[in-house]
């Protein structure tokens, strides 16, 4: 039965294809004609196979007025206005009054961001709860595994997703796991409800390439006494991946050049692994390399330069801030932590400082959260790392701090001509926050995305719920966010 | 490189300096917010004088003793220094990664209730001295429950004994067999051969035995007593446990479990106290009127497992409402040795009162352990354990701006600084440069 229904949609792609070459002969001038591959075989003819099926719901004409606005670009405004209509930030600065019919939200008191951007998250590939059965984010059954793709693992139904929407996390890039050189495709979701992932995807975010350095790639295969089991190996690992998609790419050019040609033409057999890696070396895809060592990270540097690509980001990063001139010469990212470290041996040389010392040393750093609960507190994690660098004397402005968590991640992304601050013209991403955010008390009263209210903490209409937590014995969340009221 | 090594020798030449205790005379704290979290209660401006690493006294408007060392606290919030609890500080260095330097758990079928993390301690770890600049100056060292092994154990293993100790630089040791650690619901079924059923039965048979050993010492030793479900070690470790001397910490995550463990505790008259508890709002009142204390992960708002599907982050605030005494774990040791402090913040942020966050990291854990006689508030008579703070202490934007422990203060430097400094030079980065 199965094999019947497969059989015959085959067979309908093969009459579409073989109707679309008849049709050539009936035009006046008739290229030469292309040998069209048969759909799926060629992989330059679809670069997005599995769209963003997100459209932002039509969003009023919002005016946040008398709020303390600490935007990632313009100086904080202690008592500021934002504008936000269809989608998008249409106006921010001081002294502006509200348009007429704006809807008005008084924010005296209170304090606005730019949405925040977590740009290392693994909800929804190791969602809650924790179970065997949707353990999803480590493909871990060869250290090159660049044909995965993250948003084929993820559950949306994961509710750390709302937890972090509580957070102010608007944006996110979803990772594969680092037990593998190569772990394959990240995924980057607007933090917004819906029962697929397609319906999450940022439209037209490029897509990452996760690698990783260090412990944990040789640790999971030499243990299984398989290769890689040393830092060389992994090295020796990278390398003839490179190679090989060096190699693929060039018998792609090739035949393509063959067919420009009019001259027949074998086409190589297209490989899902190396499409991922040779979107690398067109500069399509990002690397997103875990790596926390200085050393290792000047290693895939030099990698980087034998076979022609960029490094967007390191990821972790712990020991950033010893090699801060290379990363910044060579425009590479660091997306890091505050507190973690001395978990493992590359870690044990993790500081509270990284993040500032970057930043003084002109070096794009960005934190993040690796974790479902600390993807919550981002704002406190830039907090932390913010007085670190007052007390080593670096002078870190609360500007600079909120960029780590918003415009910065959205440049790791290749998202931040859309979103990452409050810039007019970007999407209206927004969180309006009950306290200052560089304070331990402070909660998003309310979170837009693209405009619309997506979450109110005193507003159940306003509060996604996961499919998982219905019928579940929990506390409205509406009730959790009355600081000092009545439960 | 030579270069390098004598710098390297020159620091530790330094730290070691720093590490000599100060002649213990007088001291006296002014000019400071004293949280105390005790009887004095919050005093805006006072003074707190300490004698021999004591304190003797503190309030508003006293005089300071002649030839006292004054520290001036400038306005500074003094409170007792942070308890961390649920931490393997001073028992292991790195973590999961290097598992050699982790002496937090044992993985021996042989050995469980008898494990005692005291023997461990390394007053020379680094991660002291990180702790010590979040304002942490005492810890409740925890063992780790193992995971259960594969495939189907049948014995329901302890993790072991828990110690106190504080940060200082003398003999650490506060306290051993300060509680013992079990692990009941998901995990401690697991353990039991994979299912709720089995675990409280074998509990059950276990301290049965325990009692019948305390009974029959002198049949045990001549090998005329029946099988017993534990070695002597683990058996003896046990007898302050049923007679009710040392608590029980187990933990424990859904609501259902949560009321199981205190039914036990109670027919079996043990000392219980509750550990995770995610669900322990829901039945806060059973708990409060069980006067059974609660250590909790206060981050802890994700449904991880089908045993906490009612995690979040008002369990603090509504705990602390039911009357239950209520400890704030430190988050993680390797994530967070510098922040417990935070943690307690964020219950603020949802509900629980200031004054109650901060007992739950000072006041509330010394008592739970049974040392509040010495340590845990600002109060005549205890250990000077006392951190004075830029600002707010729950604050991330605050850090201590001195440190005492049994009086001492101590130096805020910790390897994190060392790498700080060296690299800033490297990096031609200068400090309000």
């Amino acid at each position: 039965m199965t094999k019947l229904r497969r059989t015959a949609a085959a067979l309908a792609a093969l009459a579409t294809v073989s109707w679309t070459v008849s049709a050539w002969p009936e035009t006046a001038a008739p290229p030469p004609a292309p040998e069209a591959l048969p759909p799926g075989l060629d992989p330059f003819a679809n670069p997005d196979p599995y769209p963003s099926t997100y459209h932002p719901a039509p969003s009023p004409l919002v005016a946040i007025i008398h709020a303390d606005i600490i935007d990632s670009i313009a100086p904080e405004i202690p008592d500021g206005t934002v504008v936000m209509d269809h989608g998008k930030i249409v106006a921010m600065g001081a002294g502006l009054a509200a348009p007429a019919g704006a809807h008005i939200i008084d924010a005296k008191g209170r304090f606005v961001t730019p949405g925040l951007i977590d740009p290392h998250s693994h909800l929804g590939v190791y969602p809650s709860p924790a179970v065997e059965a949707m353990s999803d984010g480590n493909e871990l059954t060869d250290p090159d595994t660049a044909q995965v793709w993250a948003e084929h693992s993820v559950w949306p139904q994961d509710p750390g997703f709302e937890r972090a929407l509580e957070g102010g996390v608007t944006t996110l890039q979803i990772l594969p796991g680092s037990g593998n050189l190569f772990g394959g495709r990240s995924a980057v979701l607007k933090n917004v409800w819906s029962d697929t992932v397609q319906g999450m995807k940022f439209p037209d975010a490029p897509y990452g390439l996760k690698m990783a350095c260090g412990e944990n790639p040789k640790r999971v295969y030499g243990s299984k006494g398989r290769f890689p089991s040393t830092n060389m190996g992994n090295v020796a690992g990278y390398r003839a991946a490179w190679i090989r998609a060096r190699d693929y790419l060039r018998r792609w050019d090739a035949y393509k050049a063959k067919v420009a040609r009019g001259e027949k033409a074998e086409a190589p057999l297209r490989d899902l692994q190396l499409d991922t890696l040779v979107g690398v070396l067109q500069g399509k895809i990002r690397i997103q390399n875990h790596c926390y060592r200085a050393d290792e990270m000047a290693q895939m540097i030099d990698i980087s330069h034998e076979f022609g690509f960029h490094i967007t980001a390191f990821h972790h990063a712990s020991e950033s801030y010893k090699i801060a001139a290379l990363l910044k010469r060579e425009g590479i990212c660091s997306v890091t932590w505050t507190e973690w470290f001395g978990f493992k041996m590359e870690s044990f040389d993790g500081i509270e400082e990284n993040a500032a010392m970057l930043q003084r040393a002109g070096a794009c750093v960005t934190l993040s959260s690796d974790d479902a609960n600390l993807i919550q507190h981002l704002n406190v994690e830039a907090a932390l790392a913010m007085a670190a660098g007052d007390r080593a004397g670096l002078g870190v402005t609360r500007t600079e701090a909120i960029s780590w968590i918003t415009l910065n991640p959205a440049k790791v992304l290749g998202i931040d001509a859309q979103t990452g601050s409050l810039t007019p013209g970007k999407m209206a991403d927004v969180v309006l926050w009950s306290a200052d955010p560089f304070s331990v008390y402070a909660v998003p009263d309310q979170v837009y995305i693209d405009g619309n209210l997506t979450w109110d903490a005193h507003d159940r209409a306003h509060q996604p719920k996961s499919d998982f937590m219905l019928g579940q014995p929990v506390i409205e969340a509406g009730e959790s966010h009355l600081t000092g009221g009545a439960f | 490189m030579i270069r390098t090594r004598a710098l390297l020798t020159a620091s530790l030449l330094a730290s070691s300096a720093l590490a000599l205790p100060a002649a213990a005379g007088t001291i006296v704290i002014t000019n400071a917010h004293i949280e105390s979290v005790g009887p004095a209660g919050d005093i805006p401006s006072g003074t707190i004088v300490i004698q021999n690493g004591k304190i003797s006294a503190v309030g508003a408007g006293l005089n300071v003793p002649a030839g006292a060392q004054v520290i001036d606290a400038k306005g500074g919030v003094a409170t007792p220094g942070l308890v961390a609890v649920g931490s393997p500080i001073s028992v292991a260095e790195v973590g999961e990664g290097v598992q050699e330097t982790n002496d937090s758990g044992t993985a021996s079928d042989r050995l469980s209730a008898a494990f005692d993390v005291s023997y461990a301690v390394n007053p020379d770890s680094i991660i002291i001295p990180t702790a010590r600049l979040g304002g942490v100056t005492d810890v409740v060292v925890t063992p780790e429950m193992r995971r259960a092994r594969a495939p189907r154990p049948t014995n329901l293993l302890f993790a072991g004994q828990a110690a106190i100790i504080d940060l200082g630089q003398g003999d650490m040791i506060e306290k051993t067999q300060a509680g013992m650690v079990l692990e009941l619901g998901q995990d401690g079924a697991a353990r039991a051969g994979g299912a709720r059923g089995a675990e409280i039965v074998l509990l059950r048979q276990i301290l049965d035995d325990v009692r019948y050993y305390e009974g029959h010492r002198t049949d045990y030793d001549q090998g005329r007593t029946k099988t017993l479900a534990l070695g002597e070690a683990d058996l003896q470790a046990l007898i302050p446990v049923v007679d009710g001397k040392e608590p029980l910490i187990v933990t424990v995550h859904r609501a259902s479990d949560i009321l199981e463990a205190i039914r036990f505790a109670r027919e079996e008259k043990l000392q219980l106290i509750l550990e995770g508890a995610e669900e322990g709002w829901r039945v806060a009142d059973q708990i409060a009127a069980a006067h059974v204390p609660v250590m909790i992960h206060a981050f802890q708002d994700l449904p991880e497992s089908f045993e906490q599907i009612g995690a979040t982050l008002t369990n603090a605030a509504r705990l602390q409402a039911a009357g239950v005494e209520l400890v704030i774990e430190q988050p993680s040791f390797y994530t967070s040795a510098r922040t417990p402090r935070i943690d307690a913040g964020r219950a603020v942020a949802h509900g629980l009162s200031h004054e109650a966050a901060l007992a739950a990291i000072t006041l509330n854990p010394a008592k739970v352990f049974g040392v509040s006689d010495r340590i845990g508030s600002i109060a005549p008579g205890k250990d000077a354990d006392i951190v004075i703070w830029s600002g707010d202490p729950l604050e991330p934007m605050s850090a201590p701006t001195h440190v005492l422990v049994k009086g001492v203060e101590e130096p805020l430097r910790d390897r994190d600084l060392d790498l700080r400094d060296r690299y800033m030079a490297i990096d031609g980065l200068t400090p309000g440069g």
